[in-house]
């Protein structure tokens, strides 16, 4: 079994070999990722993707948490480029132990596995795999740590939107502390120049974050004021079972996003939300549903960015 | 037609505002105009005078920790009788818990407590919310709503939270509104008896509950208020060390604050005699040097306010072997009395006892003078164009408690019999007179 090291494996380049985060990932290393999707969308849309990109390579989603909508993304992107591609829905309560995990890895590297996705509920799981496969591993989401390609996809949609992916001002709303796509996020809109704001109670976006160079807004008429872009996140219900916050209704009253807060941010100002959404919880319908809502975009520049990714990452399993 | 009153004769007490002298107030339309010195010229035609004979005129008070009745035990007290009970102890401002019967832990529920408190002869009422759903410690209120619906504050009564982590996450999500979280300081795994752990509890066979039940908890909280940043208020303090954990603590400048009530400053625990159910309190009456901790620490500074404590009771609450008998005593009548004990011993100036029952309350309650929230009328204090609500009374004139004989439907006082020197002579809400005759 491959025994790599984890310094200067995690982003692309010459030597990467994994995509496991965006944090430490230098802007010259996002905008080509960027660009490539860019083309990948067009290509998309056109119905010309190149579907022999990936022809005899393997690509296997390693699902240990639910999620139809990434996964599914991934195996279109991995069709869409002519890759085998295998399902693998783990039940999490055979691997919550790391060495079950270890034992999971040697089963991949057996089956000669060229790509690896993974989600996993525990943060750094991934990275673990990373370290004993021998296949390239795409996060798709660990716990409560990193969603990279989430986060490209967020960025491509704001650079196809408003030109430009610095100088922005960026709000994420809602369950920051808990959000992985929050933190990719943050890392990547931080790392361009871009102004970030989090958004939510106390509860659920400790002033502590403050420390990630962001400004914590406990409130979304100060949070929102002349941002560029409102990022909305999922509030899950065990959140509110949880006692981190008190009801739905209270959350809407005071953090969902209506029109009358859409209006404190910049005229045509992006709305954004990774999905799937709670309607009247997190973001009134009206909002999800208006021309200022991106959100089924980002759906479609996901298989983009993801076809981008696997591009690069098999290209640099080739070099 | 506008109404105007004029109280001449009188020495203007005004802790909010610094005043103390002797001087006349002008009241028009139930806001206080302003007020001058003896001899002064121009007094509006038709004013109606109210000779104050000397007597000290001063904000009506404000009680910070009162049970009432309604909603559900109205058996007990109804807003109309705690009404009589406060207006006869010059209180015009009662912050409710909101323990009855259902919880206050529902807007709607805020907003009815405030409408009746609005109507001219019942006394201002400002309701705290439920820190958690039905008071249950488990999981958080609606701190947003309720706070917007007008609580002014937040605690789940006489039941402690328990939970570290749940204070910890309502201290954090207090924040969100500023809202103040108020903590009942007895650590209730230690707090299963009723009566203070210790000799006498030990002879007539009483389960005790230690003093430092109450300092376990004070600690804690305030550790996870240095931890949060929150803001957090610890209701009826009773022990020496709760007090000096408060006094290091807000030496340090954690945003901690507390009260305590008459019964904790005036009793000790040999007032429950032979099991003498009236003076049942939770926390229970401790030691004498517990009293004079207290006592020290109302002339320091390190207690905020005086609260009345008020917990009205049916005799057939009391009634009961003194384990099973029901916690607390009446207060609103006897509020001013007895806290004029500690004027009269040295302890306090009467200023300084007045600023605990006035404007150091409505300050923690977020309804002082211009810093009252968005709906609250400002109370505490008699500047310009604060409501006239007002209490006349003679610090020196004596009366003597009598259960059975107090105003208001509740009598279980804890201070029967006693002998008090100062007496509300008069009550005004907005310029309306609801208590006393002529002066």
């Amino acid at each position: 079994m491959a025994e790599a090291s984890s310094g200067g494996s995690r982003f692309f380049g010459p030597s990467d070999r994994h995509l496991l985060g965006i944090q430490g990932m230098h802007p010259s290393r996002i905008e080509p990722i960027l660009d490539l999707a860019e083309s990948y969308a067009l290509l998309n849309r056109s119905r010309k993707t190149p579907r022999d990109l990936l022809r005899g390579r393997t690509l296997i989603n390693l699902f240990f948490e639910d999620s139809t909508r990434t996964r599914t993304s991934f195996e279109l992107a991995g069709k869409r480029l002519g890759a085998d591609v295998v399902n693998m829905s783990v039940a999490q309560s055979s691997v919550n132990k790391g060495e079950t995990l270890l034992d999971t890895a040697a089963t991949l590297n057996a089956m000669r596995t060229d790509l690896l996705v993974v989600r996993h509920s525990q943060s750094g799981a991934p990275a673990l795999l990373a370290q004993k496969v021998d296949a390239a591993v795409i996060n798709a989401g660990d716990g409560t740590h990193e969603h990279p390609t989430q986060a490209l996809l967020d960025a491509l949609t704001i650079r196809r939107h408003l030109g430009r992916l610095e100088g922005l001002t960026v709000a994420i709303c809602g369950d920051i502390a808990h959000s992985r796509v929050a933190r990719s996020n943050i890392h990547l809109l931080t790392s361009m120049a871009n102004k970030v704001r989090l958004v939510g109670p106390p509860t659920l976006v400790p002033r502590s974050m403050a420390s990630l160079g962001v400004e914590v807004h406990h409130s979304m008429e100060t949070g929102l004021r002349d941002v560029d872009v409102v990022m909305m996140l999922r509030l899950q219900k065990e959140r509110m079972s949880g006692g981190l916050i008190p009801s739905a209704r209270e959350y809407f009253r005071y953090y969902g996003l209506d029109q009358r807060r859409l209006d404190l941010a910049k005229p045509g100002a992006l709305v954004m939300h990774p999905g799937p959404m709670n309607r009247g919880v997190e973001i009134a319908s009206q909002i999800a549903d208006s021309d200022q809502s991106v959100i089924r975009e980002q759906v479609e520049m996901g298989v983009a960015v993801r076809m981008a990714v696997l591009d690069r990452l098999s290209r640099g399993g080739r070099s | 037609m506008s109404t105007c009153t004029v109280f001449e004769n009188v020495r203007l007490i005004d802790p909010a505002s610094g005043l103390d002298k002797p001087g006349r107030l002008l009241v028009r339309d139930g806001v206080v105009v302003g007020y001058d010195l003896p001899g002064s010229e121009g007094k509006p035609d038709e004013a109606e005078i109210v000779d104050g004979q000397g007597a000290v005129l001063c904000p009506g008070l404000v009680d910070m920790r009162v049970e009432i009745g309604e909603p559900g035990h109205e058996y007990r007290e109804t807003v109309k009788s705690a009404s009589r009970a406060a207006f006869a102890g010059g209180v015009t401002t009662v912050a409710v818990l909101p323990t009855g019967s259902p919880p206050i832990d529902d807007p709607a529920m805020v907003r009815m407590l405030r409408f009746r408190g609005e109507e001219p002869d019942y006394v201002s009422i400002l309701p705290y919310g439920a820190l958690t759903k039905g008071c249950q410690g488990a999981e958080l209120a609606e701190i947003g709503l309720l706070s917007e619906a007008g609580a002014v504050a937040f605690t789940d009564g006489n039941r402690a939270i328990a939970s570290a982590r749940q204070m910890k996450l309502a201290l954090t999500y207090a924040q969100a509104f500023d809202a103040l979280v108020v903590q009942h300081p007895e650590e209730p795994t230690l707090a299963g008896g009723c009566a203070t752990e210790g000799e006498l509890a030990l002879r007539l066979g009483l389960p005790g509950i230690p003093t430092a039940a109450e300092a376990i908890m004070i600690a804690r909280d305030i550790r996870l208020v240095e931890m949060t940043g929150g803001r957090l208020h610890f209701g009826h303090v009773s022990t020496g060390e709760g007090v000096e954990l408060i006094r290091q603590a807000k030496a340090r400048g954690v945003r901690v604050t507390c009260d305590t009530a008459p019964q904790y400053f005036d009793l000790n625990e040999t007032a429950i005699g032979d099991f003498r159910t009236y003076a049942k309190f939770s926390p229970p009456l401790r030691r004498e040097d517990d009293r004079l901790a207290i006592c020290a620490a109302l002339a320091d500074g390190t207690i905020d306010a005086i609260a009345s404590d008020h917990a009205p009771r049916d005799p057939d609450d009391k009634r009961l072997p003194f384990a099973q008998a029901s916690a607390g005593g009446t207060g609103l009548a006897t509020l001013l009395g007895v806290t004029l004990t500690r004027y009269h011993d040295g302890t306090l100036s009467l200023s300084d006892a007045l600023a605990l029952l006035t404007c150091r309350p409505a300050t923690l309650l977020g309804v002082s003078g211009a810093a009252a929230r968005g709906g609250s009328r400002p109370v505490g204090t008699l500047v310009a164009g604060a409501p006239a609500d007002l209490c006349l009374f003679d610090p020196d004139r004596a009366w003597q408690v009598i259960a059975g004989e107090l105003p208001g439907h509740a009598q279980n006082t804890p201070f029967d019999g006693r002998a008090l020197e100062g007496k509300v002579l008069g009550t005004w809400k907005n310029g309306r007179r609801v208590f006393g005759g002529a002066a």
